[in-house]
């Protein structure tokens, strides 16, 4: 509600203050501001500075907290669960962000261009891209269902292979997650290729074909070289969003079988909604901000490096 | 006929009928991996031929509405309305707290601007991912502005921590960079204040960027699933995505009441893109490539 009251008041301190100017002046900007930066104090920043400062308690609810030290940390890292859920979590971020970005770009050479019907195609393609995630999770638990008459395991049948397990064993579970994944994600790498591959001056083709470059030379030779600086602002992102998967895991799989597929925010979701350590969870939750914070300040350097 | 240049500088002899029969066979693969599932989907809510757990439907046989009625008996009409409310409200919030701020950033010069720009940017690295656990907490402090209680479990509590978000304040604060100032000095020569020239002049020329955040905006919102799962604890307090989740957790219902669910969810994105693509496009791209 802070936002209604706010904005109400921004009109009339206005008209009021035009004869005192330098008061507006200095108050002016603030109070446009003041919507967002409330927003922001309460949803953000406040949850973010209490995550750290809980990280160093027991945390009790109505009984009150106790300090605790470094313990919340010592008990995540000395968790099993805990190291294998970063595990599972570098992994799926670093194949999956690959995977869809090496999709992405196939996709992209096939459906380049101007014409009509590459155009429709792309539409229809990125159509998993703005579908809910839940929803997709929904789709796919069915299409990726264990038994025979499933329909992934249907056609692997038709070819003489499976029925395969995916989701149900936790051999096959994280590497089932990941298919839904990049499902999900390469049409929308591929739109970005596609940008990249139409902002290449042509001129270099040609300059290429003059000098009797082959297909493959021109590949490796002109367009790699220039999609790269797109390519690597891409995955870097992508390693950092990827970081913090929870939806699809949670929907998916619940972190199981057997933890097979627990990512750091599962395992944090359930410590602290599930089993109430709170401590923990806001230990956890913190580390991951600051990995997040490390990361992504080393990719705003390193692109500034770059343009200069 | 001229051959057209393929991205890779390759020129495609249009005649080889060879060349072409590969590429509609692998225009046939992208799309029956693509899109076949989604198709699936809709097959399957339309047909009334009783199916097997782990099965869909390839074509509607025996067309019937039966799966979206039954759907909707177990709370997607309530959903659709929570979820639409939510979205609906976050949106205009969103676009109308992100348009104040970008006035101010681009438009004023004040001590501090540095440090606010620096502020919105770093709240991106706070997503609920990463501030569940403490996000959960704070919402069960702050008092509900609508009702009694705390905002959890409350509406206010699913719209106001989405209402912030970074990616529209950067959008139209670039977009309003990019405005020329003639107009706007005119108007205040002529004794128009700050909050009519932002209402009447910057605003209506900021409409395409306004468009682009509101698609975002929207599917950011609509798809929200963790903050729900924190906020909501009362069923007539699901979002969509609750009710799509729960049905398919409780096994109560077949694959078809439970794709029925899914469809509601997917359709409202997919006609927001559909109808919106240009604006979408331009800004995925500026969006993403700013990080």
């Amino acid at each position: 509600m802070a936002v209604l009251t706010k904005r109400r008041e921004t009109a009339p301190a206005r008209t009021a203050a035009r004869r005192p100017r330098r008061l507006a002046r200095a108050a002016g900007p603030w109070l446009w501001l003041a919507p967002l930066l409330l927003l922001f104090g309460f949803f953000k920043f406040w949850p973010t500075l209490w995550g750290m400062y809980l990280s160093f308690f027991e945390v009790r609810p109505y009984l009150g907290n106790t300090w605790t030290g470094w313990e919340n940390f010592a008990q995540a890292l000395g968790d099993d669960a805990f190291r294998s859920a970063v595990a599972h979590t570098v992994i799926d971020a670093a194949v999956t962000v690959t995977l869809s970005a090496g999709i992405g770009f196939a996709l992209a050479l096939l459906l380049e261009g101007p014409a009509r019907h590459l155009r429709l195609l792309r539409t229809a393609v990125f159509l998993p891209v703005v579908t809910a995630m839940v929803a997709v999770v929904e789709l796919w638990n069915t299409l990726l269902y264990p038994g025979a008459h499933g329909p992934l395991n249907s056609l692997l049948g038709l070819v003489g292979l499976g029925p395969l397990p995916f989701l149900s064993d936790p051999d096959s579970s994280l590497a089932s997650v990941m298919l839904v994944q990049i499902w999900k994600s390469a049409p929308y790498d591929m739109v970005i290729f596609v940008a990249g591959l139409a902002a290449i001056d042509r001129q270099l083709y040609e300059a290429a074909a003059l000098d009797g470059a082959s297909a493959w030379q021109r590949m490796r030779h002109v367009t790699l070289p220039q999609l790269r600086p797109v390519t690597t602002i891409v995955l870097t992102l992508g390693v950092i969003r990827g970081l913090r998967v929870f939806t699809e895991i949670y929907v998916l799989t619940g972190g199981g079988p057997a933890g097979s597929t627990e990512t750091v925010v599962t395992y944090t979701y359930k410590a602290g909604i599930q089993n109430n350590q709170l401590g923990m969870a806001s230990a956890v939750s913190t580390v991951l901000f600051l990995v997040t914070v490390v990361l992504t300040c080393l990719t705003l350097w390193w692109r500034r490096r770059r343009e200069d | 006929m001229a051959a057209p240049t393929t991205a890779l500088g390759l020129r495609m002899p249009a005649g080889r009928g060879a060349r072409a029969a590969v590429r509609a066979l692998l225009y046939a693969l992208v799309l029956a991996v693509f899109v076949l599932p989604l198709w699936t989907m809709v097959a399957t809510v339309f047909s009334g031929v009783p199916l097997r757990l782990g099965e869909l439907a390839v074509l509607p046989r025996e067309f019937t509405f039966d799966n979206l009625s039954t759907a909707f008996g177990y709370g997607v009409g309530r959903g659709l309305l929570n979820s639409a409310v939510v979205t609906g409200v976050g949106l205009f919030l969103q676009l109308t707290v992100s348009a104040f701020a970008a006035y101010a950033l681009a438009r004023k010069k004040f001590r501090g601007q540095a440090l606010v720009l620096l502020a919105v940017l770093s709240t991106m690295m706070m997503p609920e991912e990463v501030i569940a656990i403490p996000l959960y907490l704070v919402l069960g402090e702050l008092p509900d502005p609508l009702g009694g209680g705390t905002l959890l479990n409350s509406y206010a509590g699913l719209v106001l921590p989405v209402v912030g978000w970074a990616l529209p304040v950067y959008v139209l604060t670039g977009f309003m960079r990019t405005i020329p100032l003639e107009l706007e000095e005119s108007a205040r020569a002529d004794g128009a204040g700050d909050f009519r020239i932002f209402a009447q002049i910057v605003l209506p020329l900021c409409r395409p960027a306004l468009g682009t955040c509101a698609v975002f905006g929207f599917l950011m919102i609509w798809d929200q699933y963790l903050l729900p799962l924190l906020v909501a604890q009362t069923p007539d307090m699901y979002t969509l995505t609750l009710v799509v989740t729960n049905l398919s957790a409780s096994q109560e219902q077949g694959v078809g009441v439970r794709m029925a669910a899914s469809l509601m969810l997917m359709i409202p994105s997919v006609l927001v893109y559909l109808g919106l693509q240009r604006l979408f496009e331009s800004g995925l791209l500026s969006g993403s490539l700013k990080g």
